[in-house]
């Protein structure tokens, strides 16, 4: 392991410099009969999310009289990763299901839907470490697009820590044979619904990296905005051409 | 007017006195609640472009039958709540076992919620004379989020497409719109419903649509 070189004159193993984002493409509403729905392609990995609701809960006992609910279910393929996964939920999707809901809850008025749920399902189809911070960034996506009241968007990448060098959204190499991976959820005003760390970074390392994974999201919420607002006023264009005619 | 494609959490103004319908106050200034049109006027309000139809008191809504129970008609509105009609809100006195004979699984009514409580109990009424059981016509469903624009400015757009279209039309706030008329108009009414919905957030509707009903009754002849 010792032999691995992760970094030369500054480039990563794919071309990237420490504080670089893989490209990013995002498309909303791409799923006709979901409420809301977006796909996201981060690097190599490539996630769908869907948005039901506030629809009426079965089984009725998870019913809260005073708000909604939030159901968040994180599936990965089978075919999403190089050897195949056994399919349906095992220990690590349960977690990231857990802390993905938790990530959204806090920007989410559920109190304007009593007794309803908010269904959000994300499928991973390729994986390439960071799935995670890609189901946020696609489900808060699709949140809106399903007319949700939020306060906020939530944008979501990771930071991680790789020959000793604090870099930005790690890559599987990075990953799996890097010392350090922490993925954050931040709004864009700045308050962390997400961290999560696995591996050892010293305490200025960590505030290093929380540096530049926000910086990360920075980067992500303006793409998450601009493909909202670029739907409709796309839309608008060609309506305008049609009235011309 | 000024009208803008905002997202949640977008500062629309620091005056919090502007705050309208889908904004919040935070820290002195106002920021968008949804994913929709903005539009500064004395108070800025956001009209989503997709949601839920949740039901409001006054509203009028068309809503079909989907369960009977003892002396309620528990009625689809097009929500994530359901309508009730209790039997005392029929126009006509009837008998508790008569219920399925005036109104049975799958009708269609024109209600008015006349209540709804905390707990989203959603309480309908048809003691109204615009309001009661279809019997002819027709029904089209349509986003709610576009019914404002179907209605227009103080109703022109509504009452120019009655008045255009030849036909009797009945606006559910939740989406569900009647149209009765003979058998050609309805068919020109659907379709111009169906158009006011993919158009509705562009300007000069209005006027678009009264050339689009005599383009087509000119294709006609």
């Amino acid at each position: 392991m010792d032999e691995r070189v992760f970094i030369k004159d500054g480039i990563r193993l794919d071309g990237r410099r420490f504080d670089e984002l893989r490209p990013i493409k995002m498309e909303v509403g791409v799923l006709k009969r979901a409420d809301g729905s977006c796909y996201i392609e981060m690097g190599d990995n490539k996630v769908i999310a869907a948005v039901y609701g506030p629809r009426e809960v079965h089984p009725r006992h998870l019913q809260e009289v005073n708000r909604a609910i939030i159901r968040y279910r994180y599936n990965m393929a089978s075919f999403s990763v190089e050897e195949r996964r056994r399919p349906g939920p095992d220990r690590r999707s349960y977690e990231l299901s857990k802390v993905s809901r938790e990530a959204l809850e806090p920007v989410i008025l559920t109190s304007y839907f009593p007794k309803s749920v908010i269904d959000i399902f994300v499928e991973v189809l390729q994986a390439d470490a960071g799935t995670r911070t890609a189901g946020i960034n696609a489900a808060s996506v699709a949140l809106a697009d399903a007319g949700i009241p939020m306060r906020s968007l939530v944008s979501s990448c990771a930071a991680g820590k790789v020959d000793g060098q604090i870099v930005l959204d790690p890559m599987k190499d990075e990953d799996n044979f890097g010392q350090a991976d922490m993925p954050i959820a931040i709004t864009p005003t700045g308050e962390i619904t997400l961290l999560q760390m696995d591996g050892i970074m010293t305490r200025d390392e960590f505030r290093q990296a929380i540096e530049l994974a926000k910086k990360g999201c920075q980067e992500i919420y303006r793409i998450q905005r601009k493909v909202l607002i670029d739907r409709y006023s796309q839309f608008e264009d060609l309506q305008d051409e049609g009235s011309r005619r | 007017m000024d009208r803008k494609i905002v997202i949640p959490g977008d500062l629309l103004s620091e005056d919090t006195r502007r705050a309208g319908e889908g904004t919040y106050v935070r820290n002195g200034k106002v920021y968008s609640l949804l994913y929709g049109i903005a539009s500064f006027r004395d108070k800025i309000s956001v009209i989503p472009l997709a949601g839920k139809y949740l039901p409001a008191v006054g509203d009028n809504v068309i809503g079909v039958v989907k369960d009977i129970t003892f002396s309620n008609w528990i009625l689809d509105i097009n929500s994530p709540y359901d309508g009730l009609l209790h039997i005392s809100e029929f126009p006509k006195k009837i008998d508790v076992e008569d219920m399925s004979k005036y109104l049975r699984i799958g009708s269609s009514v024109m209600a008015r919620v006349k209540d709804v409580d905390p707990a989203m109990k959603v309480e309908l009424t048809l003691n109204d004379r615009r309001l009661g059981v279809i019997k002819t016509g027709r029904v089209v469903e349509i986003s709610h989020t576009r019914v404002p624009r179907l209605i227009g400015k103080g109703g022109s757009m509504i009452s120019m497409l009655k008045k255009e279209l030849n036909c009797n039309i009945f606006v559910g706030q939740n989406g569900r719109i009647w149209v009765s008329g003979n058998e050609e108009d309805m068919d020109l009414a659907l379709k111009t419903i169906l158009l006011i919905e993919r158009e509705a957030h562009t300007n000069g509707l209005t006027d678009r649509i009264v050339e689009y009903i005599k383009d087509a009754r000119r294709a006609r002849g």
